[in-house]
């Protein structure tokens, strides 16, 4: 088993009071599988995502990420987890903007210390990047950027991939043309997917789907 | 309006410390401003009360072409051919420290008389035989008890000064019957007949002495208060920005609710015209402070250097106030300008991908390089070509701006070349980062260069100056004791008792008078050995103390050889006929033109020259009770015998006042610096997040993001401090081989104090350390879920 | 107030009228008092330092070619603050000179202060020579002649100036009581003599228009301690001249009441009879506004002993004297029993 969650609990403190946003989810994920995660706005998907990603701390219940339980380990090691098991494509492409497309393509691989030049050039192949790679992130487009952001993940190596809306910035022509080759690059490279999108279209397109409603498994 | 103006205004209560860093940046540069300000403004009202005093700003005065004084006779001669002139008796009451002025309220006319302190019944005791001295209140508290006639006092009158009657002042100064100069009346008639041979008519001095004298001392402090107010807008201009930027999304809105682009920039500009009404109030009531505090030193050095009486209270003037509050508005209207100009070019619909308000473009910072480049290029050519004061501190000003706008150009490659050569992947994104940053930090980064290299710049120059300064002193006070006598009577008796005892009593006289056009002054000394051997000569003939004790030649100071453009070998004019100028000395700490000669070459020109001080020559042992059998042999009163020690520790301290108003001006333009860097700092956290929340989501640690921003701080603190220091030096070499020499007349040479630099760099690390910390903390403790929201769908 | 404004004080005007005019009416210790007796001269012409106030007081009427008339005063006055003489500047000795030319319709004066002690001011007996700065009046009288009989004039203006040459042709007239004049009803003196006989030639120059002149001159040597009354506040003094060779000098002291009167009438052939208190009538007829005051520039006297009832009128009303102690000085034309020329000085005339 990749990834686990049980009985996963998080709370936000709101101005009316504290906010539940999951309340006891359990899921599971194998190597290799892909998931889309669904559910209306406010149903709590991002913030699994980012409980998953180690980038916050569940309340209760226990998330297992290959050997580590995410929610008894330091803020180091989830940062660990993050740099080398996890990868991150996000709705706002999050690229730096200080660096050029190579090093950003780069970046995650070289902090996980899995930099492989051979791979890097064939990513950037495969997402048509080849001719961009001395730009800005500012000088791309959004699909342009987006494809960067997919090569960086998929640059590292990870075993699992967690996007988030990843073509909810795009037009649908771009978007699924993004999405195409994300799945492609991600079956290639035998990670596992975790996708949340409240888009039913692009769900479908996923081997297993997930609707979380009102901070719950439906 | 009103309803948008609290939209507006909103802004500030939600960002507390926005508004402080406002409010107490722009506050900060009005008080240094205007504290500046004020002291000069304190320093010329007296130096204008001294310059009215009896008229001379106003009225003609007729004074003898040799300086010396007029024989009262002449004056009643003058008086029975129908010149309206007044007689003043003029001279220096050494034992009281007070410069008495002797008038006749009679002659005086109405033009002169601003001292109107002659009431009903005041004549009479004016006139009496024990007479009265008038005097400003302050110096009536300091003569308390003194043994003088009795004192009235009048607040029109400037310090140190004490009017009297003219035949009481002839009495007290052993003038009798002699006259300093007289006051030429304006209803004098076409003169009936000429003057006598010996007198000239002198016109009004529009200002005074003094204030020629001193005028370069405080352009001196008014560039500093110039420097310090330009940091300070560094800081203003980056808390306007900061608050246009993030108000940006509220100016739209406003925008798009159908207020036009003239009303929404009047009312941002009316909101910062009532913040920097309010900074100002308060930079001027912390500039009364700080003036306030540095009066008492500048005070002190005006009086040692220029001999110029300044009190040392500050008087509150209403022009001042305005004068703050103006530079106050004004100084916001500069800083804000650009925000401004962009507020009213706001376009209603945001841009695809907002660039935020730090990442200026490459191309501006190129332009701004240029520009840069082509102000140093004018700061060597003002430096090397130039002559006068203007085109110093013109040079000086083009160096330290030209300098700063070039810095961020150079952080830029600087930071690249680091990216280029950098190897792990964080060290590359470090160095991409730090570049990215530069825009943003520049304007704090500017100020903090500005504020090192001052600091390098006049650091340098003091320590230079003082140990040349040092040394010259050790040159010049050769002599183990200085004697003055009361009388030459005294002085002739002194001479048959001391040369027994002394191995050498070597007379100094001197007298004041006119050296081409200037109060300046002519000292005798006896040939002898100390002074062949000890004076310091900076250029002469070889057969230059020779030729001065034949009589034939003179020596003169830097200061007057400098301001005449002279060669040795040139003729010199002087009262009583012309002289070959056969060497140069250097004479530091003295505002006046001084020329050397011997004691008959005076006497010949000046046969009242009072002979009654003595340099002697003993062993150094010897000194002190010779001094102390001396003073017990003549009942001498304190002052008349004064040790070499005594008068190096007196001119040393005179010194180090004159520079202590330099140093705290200093050590507050860093401060300044360093809240600009502060600010700047906290500026850029806020923006900072999109460029940090990747690399955080990307597996790095908040405390590790926060430690890299501290070493990103330190970094390009470290580069512009290496920046600085040759700026420093270029700063203190424009100082000390350009500024002093137009403004005192003298050249230094400089010397280095690498250990100086190594504590201001400990200061300035320490300073941007300080300034990054609790951004840096931010950072550490940011909630991830602040973090995140950079990756959320609604932003 | 202003060190000339407190001169004013000490030299002779006090406002304050209780104390009457120019402060003479307040005993000061230390001075000498007038007494009775001849003069002596030629030490009388010179200054007494142990009395408080001095003057040498000269007024001349003249008359230009083209037969126009005017004025001209020269005055040295010399105060002390204390009685007797010290070295240079410690001299307690004031001076204070005043000149003055009138026209029709011009008054030009001028006005000089000096310290004694120094030789700014002074007068000395032998050579007689009166002076302040480069005014002077000088004697060139021959050996064994009076002093005064024949004098030269000097003094200089910012917009006049004058020189003459006068030379008596009558004796010097003791005023009052053989010279002790009595200035009020409780016996307040002065010790006064006259020189009313001068005839003058010499030169005026008004605003750079010389002049040549001829006419006649009055001298007053006069010196006190104390002249005034409590309560007086001022005089009304007249030197006639008139066509005869006669010559009338009269004053009126003001006190709010009735005055205090005295005349002299002097024959031409210098015979001087002393009038008492009372018969001299002198009525104000005419006011002007002059700087700001009312001041009476015509008046008639009246003195029945001798015959005399004239209207006398100023020359030129507006002859003013701004100076330090302000007071109205010119010259008057006579007319009715008996006509000539004279002067007529009025003072402590406050502003309205």
């Amino acid at each position: 088993m990749l990834l686990s969650l049980t009985g996963v609990t998080k709370t936000y403190p709101t101005g009316e009071g504290p906010l539940r946003v999951l309340d006891g989810v359990d899921l599971a994920l194998d190597a290799g599988q892909s998931v889309a995660l669904t559910g209306e706005s406010g149903s709590g998907k991002s913030t699994l995502l980012h409980l998953v990603a180690g980038l916050d701390v569940a309340d209760a219940g226990v998330v297992r990420l290959g050997e580590v339980n995410m929610t008894q380990t330091t803020d180091a090691a989830r940062a660990a987890l993050r740099r080398g098991t996890v990868g991150l494509v996000f709705q706002q492409f999050n690229l730096i903007p200080s660096l050029d497309v190579a090093a950003n393509l780069a970046f995650q691989a070289r902090l996980a210390q899995r930099h492989d030049p051979a791979w890097a050039t064939q990513l950037a192949e495969s997402l048509g990047l080849s001719a961009l790679l001395t730009r800005y992130p500012e000088q791309l487009s959004g699909g342009q950027q987006q494809r960067v952001a997919i090569g960086r993940t998929l640059a590292a190596r990870p075993r699992l991939v967690l996007a988030d809306e990843p073509t909810g910035n795009l037009d649908e022509a771009t978007g699924d043309a993004v999405l195409d080759l994300m799945l492609r690059l991600v079956t290639q490279t035998g990670a596992a997917l975790l996708m949340v999108t409240h888009s039913p279209r692009l769900a479908a397109r996923l081997g297993t789907r997930i609707h979380l409603h009102g901070g719950r498994i439906a | 309006m009103r309803v948008v103006l609290s939209a507006l205004l909103s802004h500030w209560r939600r960002h507390p410390l926005q508004l402080f860093m406002f409010i107490m940046g722009l506050s900060l540069a009005t008080a240094l401003w205007s504290g500046v300000q004020a002291i000069n403004s304190e320093a010329r009202a007296s130096y204008d009360r001294a310059a009215a005093t009896l008229g001379q700003n106003t009225l003609e005065r007729i004074i003898a072409t040799d300086g010396a004084p007029i024989p009262q006779t002449t004056y009643v001669a003058l008086r029975r051919a129908g010149w309206m002139v007044s007689p003043v008796v003029e001279g220096q009451l050494e034992r009281a420290n007070l410069r008495l002025l002797g008038i006749d309220p009679l002659t005086l006319p109405r033009e002169a008389a601003q001292v109107q302190t002659l009431e009903a019944d005041g004549l009479s005791t004016f006139l009496s035989a024990q007479g009265q001295l008038i005097v400003a209140p302050e110096t009536a508290q300091r003569l308390a008890g003194a043994d003088l006639p009795p004192l009235r006092t009048d607040a029109a009158l400037p310090p140190g000064i004490a009017m009297t009657d003219i035949g009481i002042a002839q009495r007290l100064l052993g003038l009798e019957g002699r006259l300093s100069h007289l006051i030429v009346s304006p209803n004098t008639k076409t003169p009936v007949t000429p003057l006598p041979a010996g007198l000239i008519r002198r016109a009004p001095q529009a200002e005074g002495d003094l204030a020629r004298l001193t005028d370069s001392f405080h352009l001196n402090l008014t560039a500093f208060g110039l420097l310090a107010f330009a940091v300070g807008l560094f800081i203003v201009h980056s808390a306007v920005g900061l608050a246009f930027e993030q108000r940006r999304p509220v100016f739209r809105t406003l925008r798009a609710l159908g207020l036009s682009a003239g009303s929404l920039t009047g009312l941002v500009l009316l909101e910062l015209m009532v913040l920097a009404l309010i900074a100002g109030a308060i930079g001027v009531g912390l500039g009364y402070g700080v003036a306030a505090a540095l009066l008492p030193d500048v005070a002190a050095t005006l009086r040692g250097l220029y001999g110029a009486e300044v009190p040392g209270t500050l008087g509150l003037r209403p022009g001042w106030w305005a004068a703050g509050l103006g530079i106050a508005v004004a100084g916001t209207l500069v800083a804000a300008g650009q925000s401004l100009w962009r507020l009213w070019h706001l376009p209603l619909l945001a841009p695809a991908q907002p660039r935020a308000w730090a990442r200026a473009s490459i191309r501006s910072l190129r332009w701004q390089g240029g520009a840069g480049a082509v102000l140093l290029a004018a700061a060597l050519v003002l430096l090397m070509f130039g002559r006068g004061l203007w085109s110093g501190f013109g040079g000086l000003g083009a160096l330290l701006v030209g300098a700063a706008l070039l810095l961020p150009s150079v952080l830029v490659a600087v930071t690249a070349l680091g990216a280029r050569l950098a190897r792990g992947v964080l060290t590359q994104w470090f160095w991409a980062d730090t570049r990215q940053q530069v825009p943003g930090l520049s304007l704090a980064l500017m100020a903090l260069l500005l504020a090192l290299a001052a600091n390098i710049g006049v650091g340098t120059m003091v320590s230079s100056f003082r140990l040349t300064f040092t040394g010259w002193l050790d040159q010049r006070l050769a002599s183990e004791l200085y004697v003055t006598a009361r009388t030459e009577v005294e002085a002739a008796r002194m001479l048959a008792w001391l040369t027994p005892r002394t191995d050498a009593v070597l007379p100094i006289w001197n007298v004041e008078t006119s050296i081409l056009g200037r109060p300046g002054e002519i000292y005798a000394v006896a040939d002898h050995a100390t002074y062949r051997d000890n004076w310091p000569l900076l250029n002469a003939r070889k057969d230059a103390w020779d030729r001065v004790a034949s009589g034939s030649a003179v020596m003169v100071n830097e200061q007057l050889f400098r301001r005449e453009g002279m060669a040795l070998g040139d003729e010199l004019d002087l009262p009583g006929g012309s002289m070959t100028v056969a060497g140069v000395y250097s004479d530091y700490g003295n505002p006046k033109p001084q020329v050397l000669m011997s004691p008959d070459a005076l006497v010949a020109r000046f046969p009242d020259v009072p002979r009654l001080r003595f340099g002697l020559r003993v062993p150094p042992d010897r000194a002190e009770a010779l001094a102390a059998e001396l003073i017990a042999a003549f009942d001498l009163p304190q002052g008349s015998v004064i040790d070499q020690a005594g008068i190096k520790a007196l001119s040393l301290q005179i010194f180090e006042r004159t520079f202590s108003v330099t140093a705290a001006l200093n050590v507050l333009t860093l401060g300044v610096a360093g809240l600009a860097m502060f600010a700047s700092l906290l500026t850029l956290s806020g923006m900072r997040l999109p460029q940090v929340a990747p690399v955080w989501a990307m597996g790095l640690t908040r405390r590790r993001l926060a430690m890299l921003d501290l070493v990103r701080t330190l970094l390009l603190a470290t580069l512009t401090l290496v920046a600085a220091l040759p700026l420093g030096l270029a700063n203190a070499w424009a100082l000390l081989a350009v500024v002093n020499v137009a403004a005192f007349g003298w050249r230094l040479p400089m010397h280095v104090f690498p250990a100086d630099w190594l504590q201001l760099a400990a200061i300035a690390l320490l300073a941007a350390l300080a300034a990054s910390v609790i951004p840096a903390l931010r950072l550490a403790r940011i909630a991830p879920a602040d973090l995140m929201k950079v990756f959320a769908n609604e932003r | 107030m202003n060190a000339k404004a407190v001169l004013l004080w000490l030299l002779l005007a006090l406002p304050a009228a209780a104390q009457g005019f120019a402060d003479m009416g307040r005993k000061v210790d230390g001075f000498s008092l007038p007494q009775r007796g001849p003069f002596s001269f030629p030490a009388d012409h010179g200054a007494h330092p142990d009395f408080r106030i001095e003057w040498w007081y000269l007024t001349a009427t003249l008359t230009g070619p083209d037969g126009t008339e005017y004025g001209a005063q020269w005055t040295l006055f010399r105060s002390a603050l204390t009685a007797g003489e010290g070295e240079g500047w410690s001299s307690p000795q004031l001076w204070m000179g005043h000149a003055a030319v009138t026209t029709p319709d011009t008054h030009l004066y001028a006005e000089r202060l000096a310290r004694g002690g120094i030789g700014q001011a002074g007068v000395t007996v032998a050579p007689f020579m009166a002076w302040i700065d480069d005014w002077q009046m000088t004697s060139r009288a021959g050996a064994g002649a009076d002093a005064l009989s024949a004098i030269d004039l000097r003094a200089t203006g910012p917009e006049f100036s004058y020189a003459l040459a006068l030379d008596a042709t009558g004796p010097v007239v003791a005023q009052g009581d053989g010279g002790y004049s009595v200035k009020s009803a409780e016996g307040q003196a002065s010790r006064y003599y006259s020189q009313p006989f001068y005839r003058v030639t010499g030169q005026i120059t008004v605003r750079d228009r010389e002049i040549p002149v001829t006419g006649q001159a009055w001298l007053d040597r006069e010196w006190s301690s104390q002249p005034l009354g409590e309560g007086q506040t001022g005089w009304d003094w007249f030197s006639l001249m008139f066509d005869d060779g006669a010559r009338l000098m009269g004053f009126r002291m003001r006190d709010g009441g009735a005055g205090f009167t005295s005349a002299t009438w002097i024959g031409k052939d210098g015979t001087a009879t002393a009038m008492p208190h009372g018969a001299l009538i002198a009525t104000p007829l005419r006011e002007a506004d002059v700087a700001d005051r009312a001041v009476p520039v015509e008046w008639r006297l009246e003195l029945p002993q001798k015959g005399l009832d004239v209207i006398i009128a100023a020359l030129n009303q507006g002859a003013w004297m701004g100076t330090l102690v302000p007071y109205w000085e010119g010259p008057i034309a006579v007319s009715g029993s008996h006509t000539g020329r004279g002067y007529l000085e009025m003072t402590g005339y406050g502003a309205d």
